[in-house]
């Protein structure tokens, strides 16, 4: 009768883990300890470099008399922004309707995945080198055979989307589910937990803040590959506009919507930040 | 209340045998291990680090399978984690991710009942733990995580405490609190203990039998019967008896064989 969770392994103690033999290509905790409580001199000094990178801009712009169908000012983006938004908008719902369906699908795929194929060792070596594949090709690279296959579309984008940050939710959060503490799953087994009970306590805990990463650099891809896929392809969406844009030389409004997608990276960026700071901080 | 039927001893046992299967072979870490305890001792098993000590504590939790042997707890053989039994780790092992409080009910969650708040409470004053509740382990000193270690594993009531080296990672100063607690908590509930240590003071300072682990492939190699009036004082530790008493055993350890290697042919049994 070798214990189902402890299977017969040594014990061992002091924080050692016994990781798997899995792809292993991302620990970027880093995401979600972030650098620490910025004093108000470092908050003064990081608006400083906004303030002098724009104001030099829209300064050396209008000395070097560029035309604003190369580079638009920063004040002109900012007022394309405002003036033009009823055309950018409705795009912006389009993108942010692919990104959501695409990650939810991708993400859900990924982490059931990830949960299951870590507890069998056997499958998780055969399989890791084709989610690795899946991670490092550019999902972008299939948006064309896609759009042949489900035409212009949400569905291309959708898939390209789940294609793209699936595996990089799954890639992450093995790696938080392969984190194996022997001792803290024999504490668990001491007062009699099922293996259900001992996953829902004791693993998924542990993987979280790995999972918590996967979630946001998921999503920052997904939304690399929704913008991608509809420059490739389709009318609408905030890609297609960067294209439309740029062929009528409609600069202020092309950079207005760079400025869009900068500020939706960086609203994922926050959530999860905050996300992590909620439910992995036990870890830093 | 457990019942106490027979009145042999609390926990034998008998013939315990363990190979591990490791990458170079199978691993030879208890030999033909016999031990009884009885109702309400406190038992230390002391030995060279790597000797088995771990391993065995582990197969009476239930925890590990025997390669052959048995244990038998008040006369029934444990085959898995049992409920009379209460185990305390290696530094502490409370969950990073739940507060003092939940890290304690951690147990009752597992088993799907009530927590026994009046008793944990009670044993949270006792240990100087009160008012702790909502602090995470990170926010808790190292004898403070042991302590609570000590609560979560008697807050469900069982008879028998199984301690791991519970204390080998704290300083000798809140060794010795830690020690005075322990021989506190038996003394007032009566458990039956078997604590394992590598510290030989320790383990005489606590003990009513002191047994002595062989190196690999481990088996008890001599039991040393501690005479002295309880409840002990730190003054003890510096008597004459006290000191002969830690050389004899310390001899006792190491005048035992160097490991030997696994016959891997009596793997089968």
């Amino acid at each position: 009768m070798v214990d189902k969770e402890l299977g017969d392994k040594i014990p061992e103690f002091g924080g050692k883990e016994a990781g798997g033999q899995g792809v292993d290509v991302t620990n970027l905790s880093a995401f979600t300890s972030g650098t620490g409580r910025r004093t108000a001199g470092e908050v003064f000094a990081i608006i400083m470099v906004a303030v002098i990178i724009v104001g030099g801009a829209e300064a050396w712009i209008r000395l070097a008399d560029i035309p604003h169908y190369v580079l638009p000012t920063p004040s002109a983006t900012i007022v394309a922004l405002f003036t033009d938004f009823r055309f950018i908008g409705p795009h912006l719902v389009h993108t942010l309707i692919e990104l959501f369906s695409g990650y939810v699908i991708g993400a859900s795929i990924g982490l059931i995945l990830a949960a299951v194929i870590t507890q069998f060792p056997f499958a998780e070596k055969i399989i890791a080198p084709y989610i690795l594949m899946l991670v490092t090709t550019p999902m972008l690279a299939l948006v064309p055979l896609l759009i042949l296959q489900f035409g212009f579309g949400y569905a291309p984008r959708i898939i390209a989307v789940a294609l793209a940050s699936g595996p990089m939710v799954m890639i992450n959060a093995a790696t938080g589910f392969r984190r194996v503490d022997l001792a803290k799953i024999a504490l668990a087994r001491s007062f009699g937990a099922t293996t259900f009970q001992i996953f829902l306590k004791i693993r998924v805990p542990m993987a979280l803040p790995m999972i918590i990463v996967g979630l946001m650099i998921g999503a920052i891809f997904g939304l690399l590959t929704a913008v991608g896929a509809e420059m490739v392809g389709g009318g609408f969406g905030l890609g297609n506009r960067l294209t439309t844009f740029s062929a009528q030389l409609q600069m202020p409004q092309f950079f207005a919507t760079i400025l869009i997608l900068a500020i939706l990276g960086i609203l994922i960026y926050v959530f999860f930040f905050l996300v992590g700071k909620k439910f992995a901080s036990w870890e830093s | 209340m457990q019942a106490k039927t027979a009145a042999g001893p609390k926990l034998v046992v008998e013939g315990a045998t363990k190979y591990y299967d490791t990458k170079s072979g199978p691993l030879h870490a208890l030999d033909n291990t016999a031990l009884q305890v009885q109702d309400g001792e406190f038992a230390c098993v002391v030995g060279p680090s790597g000797c088995g000590k771990t391993t065995l504590l582990w197969s009476i939790a239930g925890l590990h399978s025997l390669t052959s042997g048995s244990v038998r707890l008040d006369g029934d053989e444990v085959t898995g984690p049992h409920p009379q039994i209460g185990m305390v780790f290696q530094e502490a092992n409370l969950l990073p991710w739940r507060n003092l409080r939940a890290n304690i009910e951690f147990p009752f969650e597992i088993r799907r009942v009530p927590p026994d708040r009046a008793r944990i409470d009670h044993l949270l004053q006792e240990v100087g733990l009160g008012g702790f509740d909502e602090k995470f382990p990170r926010e808790l000193s190292g004898g403070m995580q042991q302590r609570a270690a000590i609560v979560r594993a008697l807050s469900f009531d069982p008879s028998v405490l199984l301690m791991d080296e519970p204390f080998g990672a704290l300083d000798a100063f809140t060794r010795d609190e830690m020690n005075l607690l322990v021989e506190k908590i038996w003394l007032e509930t009566q458990k039956t203990i078997v604590f394992i240590t590598h510290n030989i003071t320790e383990a005489v300072f606590l003990s009513d039998n002191v047994y002595v682990m062989s190196a690999r492939p481990g088996r008890i190699a001599k039991v040393f019967p501690i005479p002295f009036e309880r409840p002990r004082t730190l003054d003890l530790l510096a008597t004459k008896e006290v000191f002969d008493l830690v050389n004899e055993i310390k001899a006792e350890i190491e005048s035992s064989p160097s490991p030997a290697i696994a016959p891997p042919a009596e793997l089968t049994a």
